[in-house]
């Protein structure tokens, strides 16, 4: 019987790459042969199941679970493309008060007996679906964009998993905290319109998890309903390798921060 | 020694002191009022004692009165009044709120708190009654924190604050005593908040929003141009909030 690690990804400000992240970093995670379920608490949004691409074959849902209209088998959706990989897609029509503390412990308890691992896909904000995405969380995965309102939320949002946590109120052990760097330009930092990675680092005071750059790829991904990170030529698919490499414990050294040289044979072909 | 029911012990309360050189009435509240609109949390329901021993000639029953209502109209909790030793009116039993001791000079009153402190000990009910009034002698503990202070929380200390680390814009750090941060100071500091004007901010990059000592206070854009991102202390000098490099 495993004893899952919850993991909640979470941010604060919406739209940031939250759940483009629980995708990619579930899907890593599960490729490294461990059991994942990735659970999407955007109750009422529903947006983890496109990005997946399993979104046809919703038909119970993670308040189904709750409320004890479905039974966990029938609402965990596999994955087709990666083994070990499940989804609980969240509810298209209840609001986020369906999400009661008991009913979400209720669930998590059950998944813990199988799984190595629960990604929980925190909605936006400060409120109560962001805060039962975090309550049980053993580590957290910040995504912050190079932005000052972004990582004024990060902030807002790692005082919160200080203090209203489960482990925070037990007085247990605080929650593992991780910076994940989002959209990431070189250019754009380098004429000084985004923050730097030290810049981010420097705020916020937690150790940096990876750096993904914005790339065209992400977009690309969710339309095709793949998690980036099986698009293993594009960089924000390596990024997001090496992210999950690092959370095994591996050093992978931080790539794509520089704003990309032209080659000199591109030049002379004038690409 | 446990009596039945209750427990005698004694306490120090941190308290406001109105000392009045001149009395003008429309002047006191006026100015009072705006000091309390400056920061009106931390005059809210705080005690304040009345003290008119620095006055020349003593100001009349009905005046007197007419300032406790009027003080404690403004928010704040008039808990007693002082006046010379030598010059205790008639009249001063009819008062609202009980005449206290005259105050001393600091250094004497610390040595008596001490005094008072042991004998407390030894539960002399006098002594009790005493202490409670005696006017921010002894520092209480000072509170350590050694995680950042992130954006929305606020964290207040009753005597000095240590932060560790740093203190993140948008939070708010506040103390009776002393603050001290070892790290960046982005959001609001304020020292000396019930009134002690020698407390001092200290911090290893000043960045903060807003800097404080016993209510006078300075905003980012200002401190900008005085001391920014290094070391930095924040001190009352002759009334004069002043930034000065470490
Ligand atoms: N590295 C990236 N490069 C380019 N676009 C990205 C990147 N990461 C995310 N995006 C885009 O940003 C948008 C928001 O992403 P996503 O839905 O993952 O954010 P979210 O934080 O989950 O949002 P919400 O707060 O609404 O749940 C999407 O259109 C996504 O394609
Ligand atoms: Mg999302």
């Amino acid at each position: 019987m495993a004893l899952a690690k919850i993991i909640v990804v979470t941010s604060g400000k919406g739209g940031v790459g939250k759940t483009t992240s629980s995708a990619a970093i579930g899907t890593g995670i599960a490729l490294k042969g461990h059991k994942t379920v990735i659970i999407d608490f955007d109750v009422g949004l529903r947006n983890l199941d496109l990005i997946m691409g399993c979104e046809r074959r919703v038909v119970y849902d993670f308040v189904n679970v709750i409320n004890k209209e479905a039974s966990l088998s029938q609402a965990l959706i596999k994955d087709k493309r990666t083994k070990n990989l499940f989804i609980l897609p969240a509810s298209q029509t209840r609001d986020k008060e369906a999400l009661t503390e008991e009913g979400v412990q209720a669930v998590l308890e059950e998944l813990a007996k199988d799984f190595d691992y629960i990604i929980c896909d925190s909605p936006a904000g400060i409120e109560r679906g962001a805060q039962m995405a975090l309550y049980f969380a053993d580590v957290a995965i910040v995504v912050t964009n190079p932005e000052v309102s972004s990582v004024r939320d990060s902030d807002r949002i790692l005082g919160i998993l200080q203090s209203k946590s489960k482990r925070a109120e037990q007085g247990k052990e605080p929650i593992e905290e991780h910076l994940l760097l989002t959209r990431y330009h070189p250019k754009r930092v380098e004429l000084g319109e985004m923050l730097s990675v030290s810049d981010v680092e420097d705020i916020l005071a937690i150790p940096l998890l990876g750096v993904i750059p914005e790339s065209e790829a992400v977009l690309k991904a969710s339309n095709q309903g793949t998690p980036v990170i099986l698009d293993t030529e594009s960089e924000a698919g390596m990024a997001y390798m090496d992210a999950v490499d690092r959370m095994m414990g591996e050093e992978r050294p931080l790539r794509f921060l520089e704003v990309e040289q032209k080659g000199f044979f591109k030049r002379l072909l004038g690409g | 020694m446990l009596d039945s029911g209750f427990r005698l012990k004694g306490s120090v309360v941190t308290t406001f002191l109105l000392e009045i050189q001149t009395f003008s009435f429309e002047e006191i509240v006026s100015q009072l009022q705006e000091k309390i609109a400056q920061v009106p949390q931390f005059f809210s329901q705080a005690p304040i004692i009345i003290d008119v021993s620095k006055m020349e000639s003593l100001l009349s029953l009905k005046e007197l009165e007419a300032l406790v209502l009027s003080v404690n109209r403004l928010g704040l909790s008039v808990i007693g009044w002082r006046c010379h030793a030598e010059k205790i009116p008639e009249w001063h039993a009819d008062v609202m709120v009980p005449l206290l001791p005259a105050s001393k000079t600091r250094q004497i009153a610390i040595s008596e708190a001490a005094a008072l402190e042991s004998r407390v000990a030894k539960a002399d009910p006098d002594v009790v009654i005493k202490t409670v009034v005696e006017e921010r002698l002894v520092s209480p503990q000072t509170k350590v924190i050694t995680k950042p202070i992130r954006s929305g929380q606020q964290v207040y200390a009753e005597g000095d604050l240590v932060v560790l680390t740093q203190v993140s814009a948008g939070a708010e750090v506040l103390a009776d005593g002393n603050i001290h941060v070892y790290g960046a100071l982005r959001g609001r500091a304020l020292a000396g908040v019930k009134g002690d004007i020698n407390a001092r901010i200290f911090c290893q990059s000043m960045e903060a929003e807003l800097v404080s000592i016993a209510g006078n206070f300075m905003l980012s854009d200002a401190l900008q141009d005085i001391v920014w991102k290094e070391g930095a202390q924040v001190l009352l000098v002759d009334d004069n909030l002043t930034v000065e490099p470490l």
